[in-house]
């Protein structure tokens, strides 16, 4: 018997495709998104629409409210450490999380290496804004990606843009000749090895989730239009006006996401989204985006 | 003629399935809706969140025709979310299917450190052992009489089951290039 290998690490991401995971931070949050049918949730201290808020460094969830979480749902539960805190995923693993994300939505504890997850039992979910950042990240052994978005907006564009970039990377790099390749990766900053095994297969080895401004169920059908296995949605859903409706449409727009009737039925009496900040309007420095390297 | 099986797509891992049984040549289609059930000759529930599954197959009205179609000997595989989806009793109330005679335990083995590969003798399957992936999966607990135990673990816990036209296993044969057990399904299907 062999545990926490790479097909059992990326084996849970692919479990969850087709489904949506949502932030929550409390049990009663858990519960709700449960039974509106997600197939995972994300335990965080703040939504990243308060983080925005209220400033201040954000870190890692109480281990107190993880537990309570893990104990109110059976779906998996992941949990979200800072970039390069490699100590708080040691902690999230020994709570017993089933995926960490190493995310740019807390305030990054280091500003030059990332976690190397290659070292741990538990696998690890990380953002990307491009197939460069994407292989970079798996080669440190993330099993799962996202493409980042810019949390907390409720502004789709964003994510929009990172899943067109991701994507059209993908197609391009199934065209390239083997130099074309070496001068790709160079220019990407990926390993040249990841590279040309994506190029032969024509996708990622991993699962890519879209994140970071989904607020609607179109806008979670957008993203698996454009090539998501599945959608996170964080402030989207618990900063709306009915979490629960909100979250079970999102769900049905996830799986339906080919079907406008269905989506359009869905998308009926949500309620009030999330107020949203247009991306634009945000200075560089408020960006979480560009957290990560 | 080669027979045409659906693949349940409303959460989890369905393109592992559908590209599996793509490989073996046979016609795959995605089932999302009551109407994508007419004309196949079989169906496959992936792996996924069997809350997810089950709440979607409730709101879209394809519980009751599948429960249908496995009650009437219509040949349907249950893979990890699936096999609970196929199970009577797994302790807990969410959507069941509820066709094989046998109580389930979910997340059996703990959370997802706890996960594992493994090599399986599977009764009935020729060429040596299985390599199986186990993922946060659920393991069979008691079974009813027209319930066949197809593999266990060295521990004798039950991972495999048969019981007329239904096939569930705990594991994930679409995560490994091993195509066997989808062959089987296809000739269960092929002889109904």
């Amino acid at each position: 018997m062999e545990k926490n290998t790479l097909t059992v690490k990326r084996g849970l991401a692919q479990m969850l495709k087709g489904g949506v995971i949502m932030d929550v931070v409390t049990a009663e949050q858990a519960k709700i998104a449960e039974d509106a049918g997600a197939a995972a949730v994300m335990a965080l201290e703040r939504v990243p629409a308060d983080i925005r808020a209220h400033g201040g460094v954000a870190r890692m969830a109480d281990p107190e409210k993880i537990i309570e979480i893990q104990a109110a749902v059976t779906i998996p539960v992941m949990a979200k450490c800072r970039i390069g805190h490699f100590v708080e995923a040691e902690l999230l693993q020994a709570l017993g999380v089933d995926y960490v994300d190493e995310s740019e939505v807390l305030t990054p504890a280091d500003e030059a290496h990332h976690v190397d997850k290659h070292g741990f039992d538990v696998p690890f979910v990380c953002g990307c804004r491009n197939i460069g950042e994407a292989l970079r990240r798996i080669g440190e052994g993330a099993a799962m990606i996202r493409t980042k978005g810019e949390a907390g907006t409720g502004d789709v564009v964003e994510a929009v843009r990172h899943m067109r970039a991701v994507m059209g990377d993908l197609r391009r790099l199934s065209t390239m000749r083997e130099d074309e390749l070496a001068t790709f990766a160079k220019d990407v900053q990926a390993p040249l090895d990841l590279v040309a095994s994506v190029a032969r297969e024509g996708r990622l080895p991993v699962v890519n989730f879209a994140a970071g401004g989904v607020a609607t169920p179109a806008d979670a059908a957008l993203m698996m239009r454009l090539g998501a296995d599945g959608v996170f949605v964080g402030s989207g859903i618990f900063k709306s006006s009915d979490p629960a409706i909100r979250a079970k449409a999102v769900v049905e727009a996830t799986t339906h996401y080919q079907d406008a009737g269905i989506i359009a039925t869905a998308s009926r009496g949500l309620g009030e989204p999330m107020t949203g900040i247009a991306r634009d309007t945000l200075a560089p420095e408020e960006l979480l985006a560009t957290r990560g390297w | 003629m080669t027979p045409v099986i659906g693949v349940l797509a409303l959460q989890g891992d369905f393109a592992e399935h559908t590209a599996m049984l793509r490989g073996l040549g046979v016609e795959s289609r995605e089932v999302r809706m009551p109407r994508d059930l007419e004309g196949l000759d079989g169906l496959v529930i992936p792996g996924g969140e069997s809350t997810t599954i089950g709440k979607l197959l409730e709101t879209y009205a394809l519980l009751e025709p599948v429960r249908d179609l496995g009650a009437s000997g219509f040949p349907i595989w249950g893979t990890c979310a699936g096999l609970i989806l196929l199970a009577t009793d797994v302790g807990k109330p969410q959507p069941l299917l509820g066709l094989m005679e046998m109580t389930v335990e979910r997340n059996a083995f703990g959370r997802q450190i706890d996960s594992f590969e493994t090599d399986l003798d599977i009764d009935g399957l020729p060429d040596g052992a299985f390599h199986a992936v186990f993922i946060r999966a659920p393991i069979v607990g008691s079974v009813g009489d027209a319930v066949e135990v197809l593999a266990r673990l060295n521990d004798g816990r039950i991972v495999a089951v048969r019981q007329g036209n239904l096939l569930g296993t705990a594991f994930h044969p679409e995560l490994t290039a091993d195509a066997r057990l989808h062959r089987l399904f296809v000739d269960m299907a092929q002889a109904a």
